[in-house]
Protein backbone atom coordinates (compact mmCIF):
# COMPACT_ATOMS: atom_id res chain seq x y z
CA UNK A 1 0.00 0.00 0.00
CA UNK A 2 1.45 3.27 -1.11
CA UNK A 3 -0.95 5.57 0.63
CA UNK A 4 -0.18 4.37 4.13
CA UNK A 5 1.83 7.46 5.02
CA UNK A 6 2.04 10.38 2.57
CA UNK A 7 5.56 11.03 1.31
CA UNK A 8 5.59 14.63 2.52
CA UNK A 9 4.86 13.63 6.08
CA UNK A 10 7.48 10.92 5.82
CA UNK A 11 10.17 13.39 4.74
CA UNK A 12 9.09 15.89 7.37
CA UNK A 13 9.23 13.35 10.17
CA UNK A 14 12.63 12.07 9.06
CA UNK A 15 14.04 15.60 9.00
CA UNK A 16 12.42 16.34 12.35
CA UNK A 17 13.79 13.22 14.01
CA UNK A 18 17.31 13.72 12.64
CA UNK A 19 17.27 17.35 13.75
CA UNK A 20 16.14 16.33 17.25
CA UNK A 21 18.82 13.65 17.43
CA UNK A 22 21.47 16.22 16.47
CA UNK A 23 20.17 18.61 19.12
CA UNK A 24 20.44 15.92 21.81
CA UNK A 25 23.94 14.96 20.60
CA UNK A 26 25.03 18.58 20.73
CA UNK A 27 23.71 19.05 24.26
CA UNK A 28 25.61 15.96 25.44
CA UNK A 29 28.80 17.13 23.70
CA UNK A 30 28.58 20.51 25.40
CA UNK A 31 27.94 18.78 28.73
CA UNK A 32 24.59 20.50 29.08
CA UNK A 33 22.82 17.16 29.26
CA UNK A 34 23.79 14.10 31.26
CA UNK A 35 23.80 10.83 29.35
CA UNK A 36 21.45 9.47 32.01
CA UNK A 37 18.70 11.81 30.81
CA UNK A 38 19.69 11.73 27.14
CA UNK A 39 19.18 8.00 26.68
CA UNK A 40 15.40 8.15 26.78
CA UNK A 41 15.37 10.91 24.16
CA UNK A 42 17.77 9.07 21.89
CA UNK A 43 15.68 5.91 22.16
CA UNK A 44 12.46 7.80 21.43
CA UNK A 45 13.98 9.54 18.43
CA UNK A 46 15.39 6.34 16.97
CA UNK A 47 11.96 4.81 17.42
CA UNK A 48 10.39 7.70 15.49
CA UNK A 49 13.05 7.39 12.77
CA UNK A 50 12.32 3.72 12.32
CA UNK A 51 8.61 4.47 11.99
CA UNK A 52 9.40 7.27 9.52
CA UNK A 53 11.27 4.93 7.20
CA UNK A 54 9.12 1.87 7.69
CA UNK A 55 5.93 3.33 6.36
CA UNK A 56 3.59 0.43 7.02
CA UNK A 57 5.11 -0.22 10.41
CA UNK A 58 2.71 1.81 12.48
CA UNK A 59 -0.32 0.18 10.86
CA UNK A 60 1.11 -3.28 11.37
CA UNK A 61 1.86 -2.69 15.03
CA UNK A 62 -1.52 -1.06 15.57
CA UNK A 63 -3.29 -3.98 13.94
CA UNK A 64 -1.27 -6.38 16.04
CA UNK A 65 -2.34 -4.60 19.24
CA UNK A 66 -5.93 -4.23 18.07
CA UNK A 67 -5.75 -0.44 17.87
CA UNK A 68 -8.34 0.74 15.35
CA UNK A 69 -6.86 4.16 14.56
CA UNK A 70 -3.06 3.75 14.17
CA UNK A 71 -2.01 7.37 14.94
CA UNK A 72 -3.61 7.13 18.36
CA UNK A 73 -1.03 4.48 19.16
CA UNK A 74 1.66 7.13 18.80
CA UNK A 75 -0.20 9.47 21.16
CA UNK A 76 -0.65 6.69 23.68
CA UNK A 77 3.02 5.72 23.56
CA UNK A 78 4.15 9.34 23.74
CA UNK A 79 1.90 10.17 26.70
CA UNK A 80 3.06 7.07 28.51
CA UNK A 81 6.74 7.87 27.92
CA UNK A 82 6.33 11.51 28.94
CA UNK A 83 4.48 10.62 32.13
CA UNK A 84 7.11 8.09 33.11
CA UNK A 85 9.87 10.55 32.42
CA UNK A 86 8.17 13.27 34.47
CA UNK A 87 7.95 10.92 37.44
CA UNK A 88 11.61 10.15 36.96
CA UNK A 89 12.42 13.88 36.97
CA UNK A 90 10.42 14.36 40.19
CA UNK A 91 12.44 11.60 41.81
CA UNK A 92 15.66 13.24 40.65
CA UNK A 93 14.49 16.65 41.91
CA UNK A 94 13.63 15.15 45.30
CA UNK A 95 17.05 13.55 45.58
CA UNK A 96 18.77 16.80 44.66
CA UNK A 97 16.65 18.75 47.15
CA UNK A 98 17.58 16.30 49.86
CA UNK A 99 21.28 16.56 49.07
CA UNK A 100 20.95 20.33 48.85
CA UNK A 101 19.48 20.58 52.33
CA UNK A 102 22.16 18.31 53.74
CA UNK A 103 24.87 20.43 52.11
CA UNK A 104 23.34 23.61 53.52
CA UNK A 105 23.39 22.02 56.98
CA UNK A 106 27.05 21.11 56.56
CA UNK A 107 27.86 24.66 55.44
CA UNK A 108 26.20 26.05 58.57
CA UNK A 109 28.15 23.62 60.81
CA UNK A 110 31.43 24.51 59.10
CA UNK A 111 30.71 28.26 59.31
CA UNK A 112 30.19 27.82 63.03
CA UNK A 113 33.39 25.82 63.43
CA UNK A 114 35.35 28.46 61.54
CA UNK A 115 33.99 31.20 63.78
CA UNK A 116 34.73 29.23 66.96
CA UNK A 117 38.24 28.18 66.00
CA UNK A 118 41.05 30.49 67.15
CA UNK A 119 42.31 32.67 64.34
CA UNK A 120 45.58 31.42 62.92
CA UNK B 1 27.92 11.68 95.07
CA UNK B 2 25.62 13.55 92.75
CA UNK B 3 25.44 12.38 89.16
CA UNK B 4 26.61 14.93 86.62
CA UNK B 5 23.79 17.36 85.78
CA UNK B 6 22.17 16.64 82.44
CA UNK B 7 23.49 18.58 79.51
CA UNK B 8 20.53 20.60 78.24
CA UNK B 9 20.45 22.78 75.13
CA UNK B 10 17.70 24.89 73.63
CA UNK B 11 17.37 25.02 69.86
CA UNK B 12 15.58 27.99 68.32
CA UNK B 13 14.91 27.74 64.59
CA UNK B 14 14.46 31.26 63.21
CA UNK B 15 13.33 32.58 59.85
CA UNK B 16 12.92 36.35 59.53
CA UNK B 17 12.33 36.98 63.22
CA UNK B 18 14.54 40.01 63.85
CA UNK B 19 11.83 41.71 65.92
CA UNK B 20 11.43 38.93 68.44
CA UNK B 21 14.63 36.88 68.43
CA UNK B 22 16.46 39.05 71.03
CA UNK B 23 13.67 38.77 73.58
CA UNK B 24 13.18 35.08 72.94
CA UNK B 25 16.85 34.26 73.49
CA UNK B 26 17.03 36.52 76.56
CA UNK B 27 13.95 34.92 78.08
CA UNK B 28 15.18 31.39 77.39
CA UNK B 29 18.52 32.18 79.02
CA UNK B 30 16.78 33.77 82.00
CA UNK B 31 14.52 30.79 82.55
CA UNK B 32 17.39 28.29 82.18
CA UNK B 33 19.40 30.20 84.77
CA UNK B 34 16.34 30.28 86.99
CA UNK B 35 16.26 26.48 86.76
CA UNK B 36 19.92 26.38 87.75
CA UNK B 37 21.02 25.17 84.33
CA UNK B 38 23.90 26.52 82.32
CA UNK B 39 22.26 28.45 79.50
CA UNK B 40 23.11 26.88 76.19
CA UNK B 41 21.05 28.29 73.35
CA UNK B 42 21.50 27.49 69.69
CA UNK B 43 19.77 29.72 67.17
CA UNK B 44 19.47 28.23 63.69
CA UNK B 45 19.06 31.03 61.18
CA UNK B 46 17.20 29.47 58.28
CA UNK B 47 18.46 31.79 55.57
CA UNK B 48 16.64 34.86 56.91
CA UNK B 49 16.52 37.85 54.59
CA UNK B 50 16.02 40.41 57.37
CA UNK B 51 18.37 41.33 60.22
CA UNK B 52 17.89 38.09 62.14
CA UNK B 53 21.46 36.90 61.65
CA UNK B 54 23.15 40.13 62.73
CA UNK B 55 20.79 40.38 65.70
CA UNK B 56 21.76 36.90 66.86
CA UNK B 57 25.48 37.62 66.49
CA UNK B 58 25.27 40.09 69.39
CA UNK B 59 23.55 37.56 71.67
CA UNK B 60 25.21 35.13 74.07
CA UNK B 61 24.25 32.06 72.07
CA UNK B 62 25.51 29.79 69.34
CA UNK B 63 24.56 30.82 65.82
CA UNK B 64 24.18 28.24 63.07
CA UNK B 65 23.52 30.17 59.92
CA UNK B 66 22.20 28.42 56.85
CA UNK B 67 23.17 29.82 53.44
CA UNK B 68 19.55 29.77 52.28
CA UNK B 69 16.10 28.80 53.51
CA UNK B 70 15.72 25.02 53.82
CA UNK B 71 12.49 24.74 55.83
CA UNK B 72 11.74 24.73 59.55
CA UNK B 73 12.11 20.98 59.95
CA UNK B 74 15.45 20.83 58.16
CA UNK B 75 16.70 23.84 60.16
CA UNK B 76 15.60 22.12 63.36
CA UNK B 77 17.34 18.95 62.26
CA UNK B 78 20.55 20.96 61.92
CA UNK B 79 20.09 21.92 65.58
CA UNK B 80 19.61 18.22 66.40
CA UNK B 81 22.78 17.26 64.59
CA UNK B 82 24.76 20.00 66.33
CA UNK B 83 23.49 19.21 69.82
CA UNK B 84 23.84 15.47 69.33
CA UNK B 85 27.48 15.89 68.33
CA UNK B 86 27.98 18.01 71.46
CA UNK B 87 26.67 15.16 73.62
CA UNK B 88 23.55 16.92 74.83
CA UNK B 89 21.22 14.78 76.95
CA UNK B 90 18.12 16.86 76.42
CA UNK B 91 17.13 19.27 73.67
CA UNK B 92 14.33 21.81 74.00
CA UNK B 93 12.72 23.38 70.92
CA UNK B 94 11.44 26.94 71.18
CA UNK B 95 9.97 28.96 68.31
CA UNK B 96 11.66 32.26 67.53
CA UNK B 97 8.43 34.23 67.28
CA UNK B 98 7.95 34.56 71.03
CA UNK B 99 4.75 32.56 71.36
CA UNK B 100 6.35 29.86 73.47
CA UNK B 101 6.62 30.70 77.16
CA UNK B 102 10.25 30.21 78.12
CA UNK B 103 9.32 30.19 81.80
CA UNK B 104 7.54 26.88 81.20
CA UNK B 105 10.63 25.07 79.94
CA UNK B 106 10.91 23.57 83.41
CA UNK B 107 7.49 21.93 82.95
CA UNK B 108 8.67 20.41 79.67
CA UNK B 109 11.87 19.09 81.24
CA UNK B 110 10.25 17.46 84.26
CA UNK B 111 8.96 14.23 82.64
CA UNK B 112 12.27 13.83 80.79
CA UNK B 113 14.42 14.25 83.86
CA UNK B 114 12.15 11.91 85.82
CA UNK B 115 12.60 9.40 83.02
CA UNK B 116 8.87 9.02 82.38
CA UNK B 117 8.94 10.33 78.80
CA UNK B 118 11.20 10.53 75.77
CA UNK B 119 9.42 13.42 74.08
CA UNK B 120 7.42 16.13 75.83
CA UNK B 121 5.09 18.48 73.96
CA UNK B 122 3.81 21.75 75.39
CA UNK B 123 0.09 21.79 74.63
CA UNK B 124 -2.06 24.93 74.40
CA UNK B 125 -5.24 22.95 74.73
CA UNK B 126 -4.51 20.65 77.62
CA UNK B 127 -5.77 21.54 81.09
CA UNK B 128 -6.05 25.24 81.79
CA UNK B 129 -3.63 26.32 79.11
CA UNK B 130 -5.12 28.25 76.27
CA UNK B 131 -4.43 30.46 73.34
CA UNK B 132 -6.56 32.53 71.07
CA UNK B 133 -6.32 31.63 67.42
CA UNK B 134 -8.43 32.05 64.33
CA UNK B 135 -11.39 29.82 63.55
CA UNK B 136 -9.70 28.28 60.50
CA UNK B 137 -6.59 27.52 62.43
CA UNK B 138 -8.53 25.88 65.26
CA UNK B 139 -10.34 23.66 62.76
CA UNK B 140 -7.06 22.68 61.13
CA UNK B 141 -5.48 21.85 64.48
CA UNK B 142 -8.55 19.83 65.56
CA UNK B 143 -8.37 17.90 62.32
CA UNK B 144 -4.66 17.12 62.78
CA UNK B 145 -5.26 16.13 66.40
CA UNK B 146 -8.04 13.77 65.30
CA UNK B 147 -5.87 12.31 62.55
CA UNK B 148 -2.98 11.84 64.96
CA UNK B 149 -5.34 10.25 67.45
CA UNK B 150 -6.72 7.87 64.84
CA UNK B 151 -3.35 6.86 63.44
CA UNK B 152 -1.70 6.41 66.80
CA UNK B 153 -4.75 5.33 68.83
CA UNK B 154 -4.03 7.84 71.54
CA UNK B 155 -5.18 11.32 72.44
CA UNK B 156 -3.18 14.23 71.08
CA UNK B 157 -4.42 17.70 72.00
CA UNK B 158 -1.91 19.94 70.21
CA UNK B 159 -0.15 18.21 67.36
CA UNK B 160 1.10 21.44 65.80
CA UNK B 161 2.86 22.72 68.89
CA UNK B 162 6.57 23.23 68.24
CA UNK B 163 7.32 23.79 71.95
CA UNK B 164 8.93 20.47 72.76
CA UNK B 165 11.69 18.75 74.63
CA UNK B 166 13.27 15.39 73.93
CA UNK B 167 15.94 13.14 75.31
CA UNK B 168 18.98 11.79 73.52
CA UNK B 169 17.19 8.62 72.45
CA UNK B 170 14.61 10.66 70.53
CA UNK B 171 17.31 13.02 69.29
CA UNK B 172 19.22 10.14 67.71
CA UNK B 173 16.13 9.22 65.68
CA UNK B 174 16.00 12.65 64.05
CA UNK B 175 19.54 12.85 62.76
CA UNK B 176 18.97 11.09 59.44
CA UNK B 177 15.23 11.38 58.91
CA UNK B 178 13.18 14.33 60.03
CA UNK B 179 10.30 16.01 58.18
CA UNK B 180 11.87 19.07 56.61
CA UNK B 181 8.85 21.33 56.33
CA UNK B 182 6.04 21.82 58.91
CA UNK B 183 7.50 18.95 60.95
CA UNK B 184 5.34 18.95 64.09
CA UNK B 185 2.42 16.54 63.45
CA UNK B 186 4.51 14.12 61.42
CA UNK B 187 7.23 14.02 64.07
CA UNK B 188 4.65 12.87 66.65
CA UNK B 189 3.77 9.94 64.38
CA UNK B 190 7.45 9.18 63.87
CA UNK B 191 8.24 9.21 67.60
CA UNK B 192 5.20 7.19 68.63
CA UNK B 193 5.67 4.57 65.94
CA UNK B 194 9.26 4.14 67.10
CA UNK B 195 7.84 3.30 70.53
CA UNK B 196 9.06 6.47 72.18
CA UNK B 197 6.99 7.75 75.09
CA UNK B 198 5.37 10.98 73.92
CA UNK B 199 3.75 13.04 76.66
CA UNK B 200 1.87 16.34 76.55
CA UNK B 201 2.00 18.94 79.31
CA UNK B 202 -0.22 22.01 79.58
CA UNK B 203 1.38 25.35 78.76
CA UNK B 204 0.04 28.81 78.13
CA UNK B 205 1.17 30.29 74.85
CA UNK B 206 1.62 33.96 74.07
CA UNK B 207 0.53 35.92 71.07
CA UNK B 208 3.21 36.18 68.42
CA UNK B 209 5.36 39.23 69.06
CA UNK B 210 6.55 39.64 65.50
CA UNK B 211 7.08 38.03 62.15
CA UNK B 212 4.62 35.68 60.54
CA UNK B 213 3.51 32.13 61.15
CA UNK B 214 5.27 29.62 58.94
CA UNK B 215 1.78 28.72 57.70
CA UNK B 216 -0.12 31.43 55.84
CA UNK B 217 -3.90 31.07 55.82
CA UNK B 218 -4.02 30.78 52.04
CA UNK B 219 -1.71 27.80 52.24
CA UNK B 220 -3.79 26.24 55.01
CA UNK B 221 -5.53 23.62 52.90
CA UNK B 222 -2.37 22.70 51.05
CA UNK B 223 -0.62 22.41 54.41
CA UNK B 224 -3.33 20.11 55.75
CA UNK B 225 -3.28 17.93 52.65
CA UNK B 226 0.47 17.68 52.62
CA UNK B 227 0.69 16.96 56.32
CA UNK B 228 -2.03 14.31 56.08
CA UNK B 229 -0.10 12.55 53.35
CA UNK B 230 3.14 12.85 55.30
CA UNK B 231 1.54 11.42 58.44
CA UNK B 232 0.03 8.47 56.58
CA UNK B 233 3.40 7.76 54.98
CA UNK B 234 5.13 8.02 58.34
CA UNK B 235 2.79 5.31 59.63
CA UNK B 236 3.37 3.05 56.63
CA UNK B 237 7.12 3.56 56.78
CA UNK B 238 7.26 2.21 60.32
CA UNK B 239 4.78 -0.59 59.77
CA UNK B 240 6.30 -3.73 61.18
Amino acid sequence: MDTVVPLRIQILSIIGSVFFLMLIGRLILKRKLEEEYAIIWVVCTVFLLVLSFWRAGLERVAALLGVFYPPSLIFLAALFAITLFLVHLSVVATRLEHQNRRLAQEVALLRNELRESPKA
Amino acid sequence: MNPAPPHIAVVVPAYNEEESIRDVVAEVIRSLEHLGLSPEVIVVDDGSTDGTESAVRTLPCVLLSLPFNIGKGAATQLGFRYTYARNCDVVVLVDADGQHPAEEIGALLEPLLEGTADVVIGSRFLGNGGSRSSFGRRIGISYLNALNGMLLRRRVTDSTSGFRAMNRKALALCLEEYPYEYPEPEAIVMFTRQNLRVVEVAVHMNERTGGQSSIAMSDGLLYLFRTTLAMLMAVLRTHH
